[in-house]
C-alpha cells in the first residue's frame, strides 16, 4: 500500500498518542480520593452500632494519651535499632524496646521513599502519587484531610522543629516552628543542632500537646558515606542521647491520674546499602517504629527481643488519630494497630475498631465501582451486625463469660475486615500498572521503528511510503502473533494480584489493540527484510535527496548529534532540570555553524568567481551575480549579518527569564520589568513590540486582517493597561484595576475574525480556484491570526520574546534557509530547534510549577475549565506551535523549489518528535525507582506528551496543506 | 620533504606540549598556594604566556611563516603592531561569542576574558605565527579545501581541536555534582587545553597517516 509520507507521518503520530496515553495511565495510577477538600467531622462519626434500639451515642472514647513526642529520623532504617548493631548504635532505645512499657514494630514505607511523599504519608494515611502533585500544583500546601489539620482544629497544640518541609506543607498549623533545610547534604551536624536547641527550653515548658521533631542528620551521612560508615555510629548515638532525654523529661512530668504520654520514634524511609533511597528494595522501605508510653504493659520477660511485628507505616496514622480521639482522616488506607489498645477495655477496643472501618468502608465506597463484592467489605458488614448484638447484651448487664468470648469473636472479625479492606485499598494505589507501561512501550517502539524504516523512502523526491500492509494482514504470521498475544493478554488479567488497566479495557478495544500490534510487527519484520536483503547497491543519503554519494556537511553532522545528544541528556535528571541549556547551548552552535556556511557562500564565490566550478553548496540554480550590483552587495551583508543577529536576540531574550533549578534564583530581565518602578519602561517595551510584530506580520496579509491585526494589538495593550501591567501616558497611577476582560474579549473577536479570513481564504484556494497566491496568503492569515491570539496571553515582559521570534523567523528565511538552499529536512530540524528553545525561551522549565496557569483566566470572568486549558496550553507552547506554523507556511511557500517539501517536513517532525518521547518512556520506566522520579522525570514525562499530543495536531495540519497542493 | 616537515611539526608540537606541561607543574613547585582549580585564572595566564612564548620562539626558529619581501625594519613593526591588534580583536571575539553562549555578562567578566585569552593564544596565536596579520589567507585556511601546506592542515586540526574541546567543556556545567572542576570556566579552559594537547598529538600522526592522499596546489 502507497501512502505519501505526511499522512504516514501523522498516521504513525496519532497512534503514537494513545499508545503514550496507556503508557501514562499505567505510570500515574488513579489515587483513592474521596474528595480533596473535604475533611471528616466528628459529627460525621458512625454511632456505635446498637442492634434493635436507636444508635446511641456517636461520640469517640476518651483519648489514650495526653502529650505525644513524634521523633521522626530521616532514613533511620530498622536494623539500626532492631538489628545486632543495634545495640551498640541506640544502647538506651534497645533498652526500652526490649524491658520498657513500649510496643515496636518494622514499619514498612511504600515507594517511592522520598521525604516529602513519606510525610504525606505519615499524616494522610494514603499514598500520595504523583498525580497528587499535579492536582494542587498551585499551592505546596496539603489540602487533604490529614492528621495534623484535624489536630489542629480540635485546639491542640503543636510544635514542629526539622526538615522544612513540613513547614511547606502544614504553614499556619503549628502553634512554634523552626525549619531546617535539607538544601546542603554535607552537612550532617548543624541541621540536627538546629532541631536540638529547641529541645529542652520546650520540654520544660506545659503549652504544648504535640511536638514533632525531625531529624535530618543520618539521611545526609547516608548519602554522603552509605550506611557502614563510621559517621553513622556517633550520628545514632546522638539520637539515642535525644530519645533518652525526651522519655526522662516526659517521664518526670507524668503524674498519675492524668492520660499518660505517647513518645513515637519512627523513620520516613530507610536507606540502601549505599546510601541511597527512593526505591522499593527491603532495606528502602523498612524502618523501625518504637511506640513508649507508660500506658503500655511493662514487659515481664527480659529475655532478649523478639522479631517485632510488621506494620505497614500509613497504619500509624489511624492509630494516633484514634489515640487522641481525633476523627480519621477521610483518605486513610491503613488500620489501628491493635496491640496499642490492648489495655482499653473491650467495648472501647470494639468502638475504635469500629469507626477505623466505617471510615476504610466509606473510603472503598468512593474507590472501587463495585465495592460490595470485595471480601473486606462484607467481613466488615457482618462484623459490624456483631457488635451491634453484642452492644445490646452488653448494655444490659450481661457480664458473662460468653459475652467476653463473644466480643473477642467479633474483635477479631473486624481486624481481619479491616486488614482485608486496608489491603485491597492500598493495592489500588502506589504501584506502577506495569502491563500496561510495557503494552503502551511496545505500541510506541513498533511505531518508531517503522518510521526509521521508512526514512529513505520517506525523504525520496517521491516522498511516497510503500506498506506492505495486504501482505501483512494475510500472513499466517499475524494469525499466530494475534493468538499469542490475545493469550497472553488473558494469562496476565487473570494472573495479576493488582488490577491493570488494560485488562479493565473492553475486548474490542484489546483485541483492536492486539490486532493492531501485531500487524504492526509483521509490517515491520518485512520492511526490515526488504531493506536487508536486497544488498543496497548504493546508499542514499538521508538527509539530502538529491546528493548521489553518502556525504554530510558540518551542519548536518551537527543537527544529527544534536538531536541523539539531546535525547541521550534525557537521562540525567539535572539535565532535564536545565533542558533549556541544552537547547540554548545547541542553538548558539547551530547560529555559528550557519555563519560559517554563509560565510563560506559569499567569500569563497567572491573569491573564485571566474577561477573555477566551485562546490560550496548542493545549489542548483543561477549565481546571485545575475542580480543588479548593489542589491546583490546589501544581500550578502544582510545574510552575513542575520546569524550574529540572532544570536544577539537569542542572548537578550535568555536573560528575560531564568529557567531551571540551579541558576532559578538569579535575578533577570523579566523581574527587573515587572518591578513597580520601571513600569514605564515595561509600557514603551511593549508598545515598541507590539508595534514590530504589527510591521513584521502585516505585510502578507489582506487589507481586511491588517486593520483587523492592527485593532487586535491595540486590544492587547490596552488589556495589559486595564490590568494594570503597563500604562497608558494619560492614565493615573491610582486608576482602578480590572480584569481587563472587556478588551481580552475585543481582542479575541479579532483573533477569530483573522483565522477565519485565512481559512476562508485557504477554502477557496482549494475549491474554487487553484490559486497559489491566495493559499499563501490564507496561510498566512492564519499564522497572524495565531501570533495576535499569543501577543495577548503573553505576559507583558515576554512580548520581546515573540518579537524576536517573528524577527528571527522574517530574516532567516528570506536570507538563509531560502538563499542557502537548506533543503526541507535540514529546514525542519532548525525550526524544531527554535521551537523547543522559544519553550524555554517564555520562561517555561521541565518543572510543573512554571506554568504559567493565569493565561486560562484572560477574558474570562470566572474558572471555566475547557477553555482555560486550552488558553494555557496554547500559551504554553507557543513557541513550538508558531514555529511549527512558520515551517507550514515557509515550506509551502517554497513549492515551486520542491513540491514535496510539506510531505518531508512533516515526516521529520514527526519523527524529531517520537524519538526522544519514546526514548523517555523506555528511560522513566527504566529509572521509575529514581529518587528524583516524582520531581523531576514524572514533570518532563507530562511535557514530552502534551507536546507530542501537539505536535500530532501540527502534523494534521500540515496534511490538509499537502492534500489541497496535490489537488491543485 | 614530507617526513622532515613532519618530523619538524612533531618536535615543534612536543616543546609547546612540554611548555604546557612545565607552565603547570613549575608555578605549583615553587608558588605557594598555586593550584588549577584553586588559582584557575593565574593557571590560564601562567599556560598561555608559556604557550605564547615558546609558539613565538619556535616558529620564528623554524621560519614557517611567509617569507617576506621587505626586510626593513619599519615593516616588520607594522607586522607587529598588526599581529597585536589581531590578537586582542580575537579575544574579543571570542569573549563576544562565550557571552553569546550564556556566560553572565557583567558578573565573571575577568573570567570570562582569561578564556577568551587562553582560547586566542591556543588558536589565533598559532594562525599569527604560522599565516602571519593576514586575513585572506586565514580564510582560504578555514575554508573547505583550503590547506596549501602541511602546515595549513595542521593548523586546521589544532583550531578545531581546541574549539571542539573547549565546546565539550560546557557539557558538564549543568550537572550538579558540586564538584571544584564544574565552577566557570575550569571546564571548558580544560577542554580546550585537552583539546589543544590532542590536537598536537592527532595533527602529525593525522598528516603522517594520510600524506598519500594529501595533494597540496602550489603556493
Amino acid at each position: 500500500m502507497k501512502v505519501r509520507s505526511s499522512v504516514f507521518a501523522s498516521f504513525v503520530l496519532i497512534c503514537e498518542v494513545i499508545g503514550v496515553a496507556v503508557f501514562l495511565r499505567g505510570f500515574f495510577p488513579v489515587s483513592v480520593k474521596s474528595s480533596l477538600s473535604s475533611k471528616s467531622k466528628l459529627s460525621d462519626l458512625p454511632a456505635e452500632p446498637l442492634t434493635g434500639s436507636s444508635p446511641n451515642s456517636t461520640r469517640l472514647p476518651h483519648p489514650l494519651f495526653k502529650r505525644v513526642v513524634i521523633m521522626l529520623v530521616d532514613a533511620l532504617r530498622e536494623d539500626f535499632v532492631f538489628g545486632p548493631n543495634g545495640r551498640i548504635y541506640m544502647p538506651y532505645t534497645r533498652h526500652v524496646v526490649e524491658k520498657g512499657s513500649s510496643k515496636s514494630f518494622v514499619a514498612k514505607a511504600r515507594p517511592p521513599t522520598v521525604t516529602m511523599p513519606r510525610i504525606k504519608a505519615l499524616t494522610t494515611g494514603s499514598i500520595p502519587g504523583f498525580i497528587d502533585v499535579v492536582m494542587n500544583l498551585n499551592s505546596p500546601a496539603m489540602l487533604e484531610d490529614n492528621l495534623i489539620w484535624q489536630a489542629k482544629t480540635a485546639g491542640r497544640r503543636i510544635i514542629f522543629y526539622g526538615d522544612d518541609t513540613w513547614v511547606r506543607l502544614f504553614p499556619k498549623h503549628f502553634m512554634e516552628y523552626d525549619g531546617t533545610t535539607s538544601f546542603f547534604v554535607s552537612d550532617y551536624t548543624e541541621v540536627d543542632n538546629n532541631v536540638t536547641r529547641h529541645l529542652d527550653s520546650t520540654l520544660k515548658r506545659d503549652d504544648w500537646d504535640i511536638l514533632i521533631l525531625h531529624y535530618l542528620g543520618l539521611d545526609h551521612i547516608g548519602h554522603i558515606s552509605g550506611p557502614h560508615s563510621s559517621l553513622i555510629q556517633p550520628k545514632l548515638l546522638e539520637m539515642d542521647d535525644i530519645l533518652k532525654k525526651i522519655h526522662n523529661a516526659l517521664d518526670s512530668k507524668d503524674t498519675e491520674g492524668s492520660l499518660p504520654y505517647l513518645l513515637v520514634l519512627c523513620g520516613d524511609h530507610g536507606m540502601s546499602e549505599t546510601g541511597s533511597h527512593g526505591g522499593s528494595s527491603e532495606p528502602e522501605v523498612s524502618t523501625p517504629l518504637v511506640l513508649i508510653s507508660p500506658a503500655f504493659k511493662r514487659k515481664a520477660m527480659p529475655a532478649g527481643m523478639d522479631i517485632p511485628a510488621v506494620v505497614e507505616q500509613v497504619d500509624l496514622t489511624p492509630t494516633l488519630a484514634l489515640g487522641f480521639g481525633l476523627p480519621i482522616s477521610q483518605n486513610s488506607v491503613g488500620h489501628v494497630i491493635p496491640e496499642v489498645l490492648e489495655e482499653t477495655s473491650l467495648r472501647d477496643r470494639l468502638r475504635y475498631l469500629h469507626i477505623n472501618g466505617h471510615q476504610l468502608s466509606c473510603l472503598l465506597k468512593d474507590t472501587i465501582p463495585d465495592y460490595e463484592k470485595e471480601a473486606g467489605f462484607e467481613q466488615f458488614r457482618v462484623a459490624e451486625k456483631a457488635h451491634g448484638n453484642w452492644m445490646k447484651l452488653y448494655l444490659e448487664g450481661n457480664t458473662s463469660e460468653v459475652l467476653t468470648n463473644m466480643g473477642k469473636k467479633v474483635l477479631k472479625q473486624y481486624l481481619e475486615a479491616l486488614a482485608a479492606m486496608s489491603s485491597c485499598l492500598s493495592k489500588q494505589l502506589g504501584k506502577y500498572d506495569m502491563y500496561s507501561m510495557i503494552a503502551g512501550m511496545m505500541f510506541v517502539f513498533q511505531l518508531l521503528l517503522v518510521l526509521l524504516l521508512t526514512l529513505p523512502e520517506a525523504l525520496s523526491a517521491e516522498a511516497v511510503v510503500d506498506l506492505p500492509v495486504l501482505s501483512a494482514l494475510v500472513s499466517l504470521p499475524f494469525y499466530l502473533l494475534c493468538l499469542l498475544l490475545a493469550s497472553v493478554h488473558v494469562l496476565v488479567c487473570t494472573s495479576a494480584e493488582s488490577s491493570c488497566y488494560f485488562c479493565s479495557l473492553s475486548w474490542g478495544l484489546v483485541f483492536a489493540a492486539v490486532a493492531f500490534s501485531s500487524a504492526m510487527f509483521c509490517i515491520l519484520v518485512s520492511m526490515l527484510t526488504r531493506r536487508l536483503l536486497p544488498a543496497p547497491t548504493h546508499r542514499k543519503s538521508p538527509l539530502r535527496s538529491g546528493g548521489s554519494e553518502w556525504w554530510l556537511s558540518e551542519l548536518d553532522v551537527l543537527l544529527l548529534a544534536g538531536t541523539i545528544g539531546h535525547t541521550l541528556s534525557l537521562a540525567s535528571s539535572s539535565f532535564i532540570e536545565e533542558e533549556h541549556q541544552t537547547w540554548y547551548f545547541l542553538l548558539n552552535t547551530l547560529c555559528l555553524a550557519v555563519f560559517q556556511d554563509v560565510c563560506r557562500k559569499y567569500f569563497r564565490e567572491q573569491r573564485n568567481s571566474g577561477d573555477e566550478e566551485e562546490y560550496i553548496l548542493p545549489s542548483k540554480d543561477c549565481h546571485p551575480s545575475a542580480h543588479p550590483k548593489p542589491e546583490v552587495f546589501s544581500e550578502k551583508w544582510l545574510a552575513l549579518a542575520t546569524p550574529p543577529f540572532t544570536l544577539v536576540c537569542i542572548r537578550l531574550v535568555r536573560s528575560l527569564n531564568q529557567t531551571g533549578v540551579q541558576w532559578a534564583h538569579l535575578p533577570d530581565l523579566g523581574h527587573w520589568l515587572n518591578s513597580s518602578e520601571h513600569k514605564i519602561v515595561l509600557s514603551l517595551l511593549a508598545a515598541f513590540c507590539l508595534v514590530l510584530i504589527y510591521f513584521l506580520v502585516q505585510r502578507r496579509c489582506s487589507l481586511v486582517s491588517k486593520v483587523a491585526l492592527a485593532l487586535g494589538l491595540l486590544g492587547v495593550y490596552s488589556y495589559r493597561a486595564a490590568v494594570g501591567n503597563v500604562s497608558f501616558p494619560w492614565q493615573h497611577s491610582g486608576q482602578a484595576l480590572s480584569k481587563g476582560t472587556v478588551e481580552a474579549r475585543f481582542v479575541y473577536v479579532f483573533v477569530l475574525g483573522i483565522l477565519f479570513t485565512g481559512t476562508k481564504d485557504l477554502l477557496r484556494s482549494q475549491i474554487i480556484t487553484a490559486d497559489a497566491k491566495l493559499k499563501s496568503r490564507g496561510l498566512w492569515e492564519i499564522y497572524s491570526g495565531l501570533v495576535l491570539l499569543f501577543s495577548l496571553l503573553f505576559r507583558a515582559h515576554n512580548l520581546p520574546v515573540l518579537c524576536c521570534c517573528l524577527l528571527i523567523q522574517t530574516f532567516m528565511a528570506r536570507f538563509i534557509w531560502r538563499k542557502l538552499h537548506y533543503d526541507a529536512a535540514q529546514t525542519t530540524i532548525m525550526h524544531y530547534w527554535f521551537g523547543q528553545a522559544f519553550f524555554y525561551f517564555q520562561g517555561n522549565s521541565s518543572n510543573i510549577a512554571t506554568i504559567d496557569i493565569s493565561v486560562g483566566f484572560v477574558g474570562l470572568e470566572s474558572y471555566v475549565e475547557a477553555p482555560a486549558i486550552i488558553l494555557t496550553a496554547l500559551s504554553t507552547y507557543a513557541g513550538p506551535l508558531l514555529w511549527t506554523c512558520h515551517l507550514v507556511c515557509y515550506l509551502s511557500s517554497e513549492r515551486d523549489r520542491s513540491p514535496v517539501a510539506i510531505s518531508h517536513g512533516c515526516y521529520c517532525l514527526a519523527l524529531l518528535r517520537s524519538v526522544p518521547a519514546a526514548a523517555y518512556i523506555v528511560l522513566v520506566t527504566v529509572l521509575r525507582y529514581h529518587l528524583f522520579i516524582w520531581s523531576v522525570f514524572s514533570p518532563k514525562l507530562l511535557y514530552e506528551s502534551m507536546h507530542l499530543l501537539l505536535t500530532a495536531g501540527m502534523c494534521l495540519f500540515f496534511n490538509t496543506m499537502e492534500q489541497s497542493h496535490s489537488k491543485s | 620533504m614530507w617526513d622532515r616537515e613532519i618530523r619538524a611539526m612533531a618536535s615543534t608540537h612536543a616543546i609547546i606540549a612540554s611548555s604546557v606541561f612545565m607552565a603547570t607543574v613549575l608555578p605549583a613547585v615553587f608558588v605557594p598556594g598555586f593550584s588549577v582549580y584553586g588559582a584557575h585564572l593565574s593557571w590560564i595566564y601562567s599556560v598561555s604566556g608559556a604557550v605564547i612564548a615558546v609558539s613565538v620562539a619556535v616558529f620564528w626558529l623554524l621560519g614557517i611563516s611567509t617569507p617576506t619581501k621587505k626586510h626593513s625594519l619599519g615593516y616588520k613593526l607594522s607586522r607587529l603592531s598588526r599581529s597585536c591588534l589581531y590578537f586582542f580583536l580575537s579575544c574579543l571575539f571570542f569573549h563576544t561569542v562565550v557571552v553569546l553562549y550564556g556566560a553572565p555578562l557583567i558578573d565573571s567578566a575577568v573570567e570570562t576574558f582569561s578564556l577568551a585569552f587562553l582560547l586566542t593564544s591556543l588558536t589565533t596565536l598559532r594562525c599569527l605565527c604560522i599565516l602571519g596579520p593576514n586575513v585572506q589567507s586565514w580564510i582560504r585556511v578555514f575554508s573547505r579545501h583550503g590547506a596549501m601546506s602541511v602546515w595549513d592542515t595542521c593548523l586546521q586540526i589544532t583550531v578545531a581541536c581546541t574549539v571542539v574541546g573547549a565546546w565539550v567543556g560546557a557539557f558538564p556545567i549543568p550537572l550538579d555534582w558540586d564538584r571544584p572542576w564544574q565552577v566557570w570556566p575550569i571546564s571548558c579552559s580544560l577542554g580546550a587545553m585537552i583539546g589543544f594537547l590532542t590536537g598536537l598529538v592527532a595533527a602529525p600522526v593525522w598528516i603522517h597517516y594520510h600524506r598519500k592522499q594529501l595533494t597540496y596546489k602550489c603556493k
